[in-house]
């Protein structure tokens, strides 16, 4: 028998991906990304 | 060793190769070491489905982790200068990762699972985790990585990155350490918080020789994440009740101590399939898409011929 479940998550999940992408998350991600985290080496 | 064990020991051999290819691959800008800096490129925002810290001088990808909590820690109704960000980016990335190989980028991508892995492999005494420990790492995931960034906040308003600032030695063995050896400015910064972070990394190391990946089973929120997949994704473990003779071969062989044939689909399993190649029995299986694959130079194909 086929299996729905994971179609659905994977669907799901995909539209919460694109959705967050639309709103502009990437660039939010970027920022912090490029950024030396001083909280993640301990200086913060 | 017979020619006959080499041929079933292959595929756990080349895993490493792969772990160690994909963390030298999400790690690849190498000119960044010699800099003291770290990259910076367009595509840093574009998250890797591992704990990789996005301060590693060579890290082309982002910390899924930290960037949740970047979100919720940002997340201010009441501060006109605030984002706004849900996280639905980075929340639906790690779903979608989920949904199609549940933990298997733990087992095979995650630069700090290898670590682990390869600190066990130093010949001492080794200690076996409680079970009840692996529950803690949900723990860790609703309070360090949700409710702490959203809930606390500073003197600006704003929350913080828990986890990151806290607990991960990730971010210590990645960032902390070869940014403070390679870029002097960052030296007369180093206060409490430093040693704290490498006080904890030197006791999660010793954790690691003596436990096989006790951070991923009781720590790692980021498994905790792609663990509740595992039931529901579409590559999937099988285990055929008749061949298994309970031998427990693959749960000695286990990196996270599992026994598979208990819970196929355990959210403690990282997917590396080591079990698959390590049963003598043909027993365990994996499935993707509707095809079902057991270990390929599986010389043994039942216990009489064994």
């Amino acid at each position: 028998m086929k299996r729905k479940l994971p179609w659905v998550l994977l669907t799901v999940f995909l539209g919460v991906m694109v959705a967050g992408l639309l709103l502009g998350e990437y660039k939010t991600v970027l920022e912090k990304a490029v950024t030396v985290c001083l909280d993640c080496i301990g200086i913060g | 060793m017979g020619a006959k064990d080499k041929a079933v020991r292959k595929p756990r051999e080349k895993r490493a190769w792969y772990q160690a290819a994909l963390a030298l691959g999400i790690n690849a800008w190498l000119p960044s070491w010699f800099k003291g800096e770290i990259f910076q490129g367009g595509v840093k925002g574009v998250c890797v489905p591992a704990l990789n810290c996005y301060s590693c001088p060579s890290a082309i990808g982002a910390c899924p982790i930290g960037a949740l909590q970047t979100s919720f820690a940002g997340l201010r109704f009441n501060l006109s200068i605030a984002e706004k960000k849900f996280g639905l980016y980075v929340a639906g990335f790690l779903g979608a990762v989920g949904s199609v190989v549940g933990r298997m980028p733990c087992g095979w991508v995650c630069p700090f699972g290898f670590i682990q892995e390869l600190l066990h492999k130093i010949p001492t005494p080794k200690v076996r985790m409680p079970r009840f420990m692996s529950y803690f790492r949900y723990v860790v995931l609703a309070t360090m990585v949700v409710a702490l960034p959203l809930l606390i906040v500073d003197q600006f308003g704003f929350g913080q990155t828990w986890f990151c600032k806290w607990i991960c030695p990730a971010g210590t063995l990645e960032a902390g350490l070869p940014l403070v050896i390679l870029n002097t400015d960052l030296r007369p910064l180093i206060g409490f918080m430093y040693y704290w972070k490498i006080g904890l990394l030197v006791l999660f190391i010793g954790w690691f020789i003596l436990s096989r990946r006790p951070f991923c089973r009781a720590i790692c929120p980021l498994g905790a994440i792609f663990g509740l997949f595992n039931k529901a994704s579409l590559f999937r473990m099988a285990v055929d009740d008749e061949k298994c003779t309970l031998c427990d071969k693959c749960y000695k062989d286990c990196p996270v101590e599992i026994k598979i044939y208990e819970s196929p689909n355990s959210p403690d399993c990282v997917r590396c399939l080591k079990c698959v190649s390590s049963c003598k029995f043909g027993a365990i299986s994996y499935e993707f898409l509707g095809k079902r694959e057991v270990a390929r130079d599986l010389r043994v194909k039942s216990p009489a011929s064994s």
